[in-house]
């Protein structure tokens, strides 16, 4: 178990340490120079100031120094917190900046995956019972999951948010709040929340409810439900045994959507102007501030990552079969 | 009389029209009897032990009874087939390998299972780990998974759960088609034991291997495309068979100690009918050397000596 934990452990690490330098690597030998650009914008008119301008740019973002410094420079400081400075809110720390973001997208994140995993699961089984239900929730099931996140992201904001003028469509909380802990701030936290939190939690609903379906009725076709079936087992037994089972490639399933389901959610919150780190990346590219972009990105991957690994662990201890591989097993 | 059964007829609906699988099977099954049901692939032997016990989505009831110790089967009626299975009649299915949930612990699974049959598996422990050490198991594989356990200790996990409730009628479908020789005969011979003890009443064995039924059991009935051409003891049907199916299918299997120089073994030219038109009359007349004009009627199965049943007209 735990060796099988640790060489997990050196895969993620392996993948982290790559997916890092790849992260390093794409601003710096992206065509385009962002302090120039940067300076462009502040249109200098004197040749020497600019030069000097230049310089003393290159020098702040550690720019001048040779291409192995940098990026040595660059493990010594994520390792320190420091993600660099921002260009578009210098001088305000890369991090501070993320760090305000990330609340904002897990809080969709987590309870939309969770949610629609879970409902989702729960709506496939109860499909794969009967035809009447199966031929009206798969229809449904497809055009769920075939909807893009933001076209259902603009349908819910007008339908919701315009037309009925229930929910606010922009934002993360009412600009006229300052950020506190009082129950005004909080329901207009939660207000704010409700339209991107739908609009992912519904799409991904249908895939898992497909999925979940069809797996069902893969196990109530499988050699040991048949055996309890002739041995006069209940259906509910049956069904449990089934449900469990049909479980556990779901969870695989996770694990391999979570990138999508996370593109998703940046797409969702640029569409609602939410906060979190989707809107941020945007910004950073209309900005061209490497920086940041580098820093969310790094987060993105990290939090991937460590999401992974937990469903790793987690598959581990609800499905024996990987357990007695890891052990060894008497054959 | 332990099972009767009466004209039996089960046909498997398909898309170009029925399979007649079973078409009027009749035979007894005594207390105490092991019947080894023998015949080709496709000859219907498990669409038989599946009749007895549970229908599949396929199987479409046309016609005849079957009888368990003097109670009416309702074969058609799945509702009323659930009080009678694993308590009256029970199933160690072809797919013993598989027939374990892979994500429950052996012995939580026989619990679920007992709980759901109304029985309380507090009672029936005892009982379960004496039948373990009989077929051979340790009684820690009820704490172990499925993937833990080799095919053959599979084998016997189910064999012991399927016979935990003492039925009456026990089928057991090629139970030792994936088993290696050494482990064929533990098997078999546990079974036998089974029945020695009363754990099983009687017990219908399908398989095609007929060296390793006539070890075992009592009387074999063997099955050509849905009918029954010969039952008899054991014995008889390896020595000396009447119906000229029964005597080619012996002939066709080599003998210890035989060498080639002896001769070839032969097969029984032809191939069984298709059983979605099957020929009227006897099914076996196209490949039979004896084959003559009344053939194209369906002989009966009678009994040509006692305890002997034939169906064919040269025997009759």
């Amino acid at each position: 178990m735990w060796r099988y934990i640790g060489r997990k452990l050196f895969v993620y690490l392996l993948t982290f340490v790559i997916a890092v330098t790849i992260n390093w690597m794409i601003p710096r030998f992206m065509p385009g120079d962002p302090v120039r650009s940067m300076l462009s914008r502040a249109s200098v008119g004197n040749p020497e100031a600019l030069q000097r301008m230049n310089e003393y740019y290159t020098g702040v973002f550690g720019l001048d120094t040779p291409l192995h410094e940098q990026y040595l420079s660059f493990w010594a400081n994520l390792f320190r917190g420091d993600l660099g400075v921002s260009v578009m809110l210098y001088p305000q720390p890369v991090l501070d900046i993320i760090l305000r973001a990330v609340p904002f997208t897990l809080g969709l994140l987590l309870p939309s995956i969770i949610l629609s995993w879970i409902v989702g699961n729960r709506i496939g089984a109860f499909a794969a019972r009967k035809k009447l239900l199966d031929n009206t929730i798969l229809p449904v099931g497809y055009i769920l999951t075939a909807m893009p996140y933001m076209w259902l992201a603009l349908l819910l904001a007008w339908s919701l948010g315009i037309v009925a003028g229930v929910l606010p469509t922009a934002g993360g909380y009412s600009p006229s709040l300052r950020v506190e802990f009082s129950w005004l701030f909080i329901s207009s936290l939660l207000t704010h929340w409700v339209l991107p939190f739908l609009s992912m939690f519904v799409v991904a609903l249908g895939g898992w409810a497909i999925g979940m379906r069809n797996m069902i009725i893969y196990e109530l076709e499988a050699d040991y439900s048949n055996y309890l079936q002739a041995l006069g087992a209940p259906t509910r037994l049956i069904r449990r045994y089934a449900f469990r089972n049909a479980m556990l490639p779901q969870i695989t399933g996770l694990a391999v959507q979570l990138g999508t389901v996370l593109s998703g959610a940046l797409l969702t919150e640029i569409v609602f102007n939410y906060p979190g780190l989707g809107t941020l990346i945007l910004q950073a590219l209309n900005n061209r501030d490497f920086f940041v972009l580098q820093g969310t990105f790094l987060f993105v991957v990290v939090g991937v990552l460590i999401a992974n690994f937990i469903i790793d662990i987690v598959y581990v201890l609800v499905d024996p079969r990987t357990r007695v591989q890891m052990t060894g097993g008497a054959a | 009389m332990t099972l009767r059964v009466n004209d039996l007829k089960v046909y498997y609906q398909t898309l170009r029209g029925d399979v007649h699988a079973l078409d009027g099977v009749t035979f007894d099954l005594a207390d105490g009897e092991i019947m080894g049901l023998a015949g080709e692939s496709g000859c219907g032997k498990t669409t038989l032990g599946k009749s007895l016990i549970r229908l599949d989505s396929r199987m479409r009831h046309i016609g005849g009874t079957i009888e368990l110790d003097g109670k009416d089967v309702p074969i058609a009626d799945e509702k009323a087939m659930v009080p009678l299975r694993y308590h009256e009649i029970s199933l160690i299915p072809q797919y013993a390998m598989s027939a374990l949930n892979p994500t429950r612990k052996i012995g939580r699974m026989i619990n679920d299972l007992l709980r759901a049959r109304g029985v309380r598996p507090a009672d029936i422990a005892d009982e379960l780990k004496r039948r373990l050490e009989l077929v051979g198991l340790d009684t820690d594989v009820l704490d172990r998974f499925p993937i833990e356990l080799s095919g053959g200790m599979k084998q016997r996990v189910v064999m012991v759960m399927s016979t935990l409730l003492n039925p009456s009628l026990l089928i057991a479908d090629e139970v030792t088609s994936a088993l290696d020789v050494s482990t064929q005969r533990a098997v078999a011979e546990s079974l036998v034991e089974f029945r020695d003890r009363e754990y099983i009443k009687s017990m219908v064995f399908v398989t095609h291997d007929i060296s390793l039924v006539y070890q075992m059991a009592d009387t074999i009935m063997v099955m050509y495309a849905g009918h029954i051409v010969e039952k008899a003891s054991a014995s008889t049907i390896v020595n000396a068979p009447r119906h000229p199916y029964t005597q080619m299918l012996i002939s066709a299997l080599p003998e210890v100690g035989s060498t080639t120089e002896q001769g070839r073994l032969e097969g029984i030219p032809g191939t069984p009918p298709g059983l979605l038109n099957p020929p009227t009359g006897c099914r076996f007349k196209d490949r039979c050397p004896l084959a003559f004009a009344k053939c194209a009627e369906r002989p009966p199965l009678v009994e040509i000596e006692p305890g002997h049943w034939a169906a064919c007209w040269k025997t009759g």
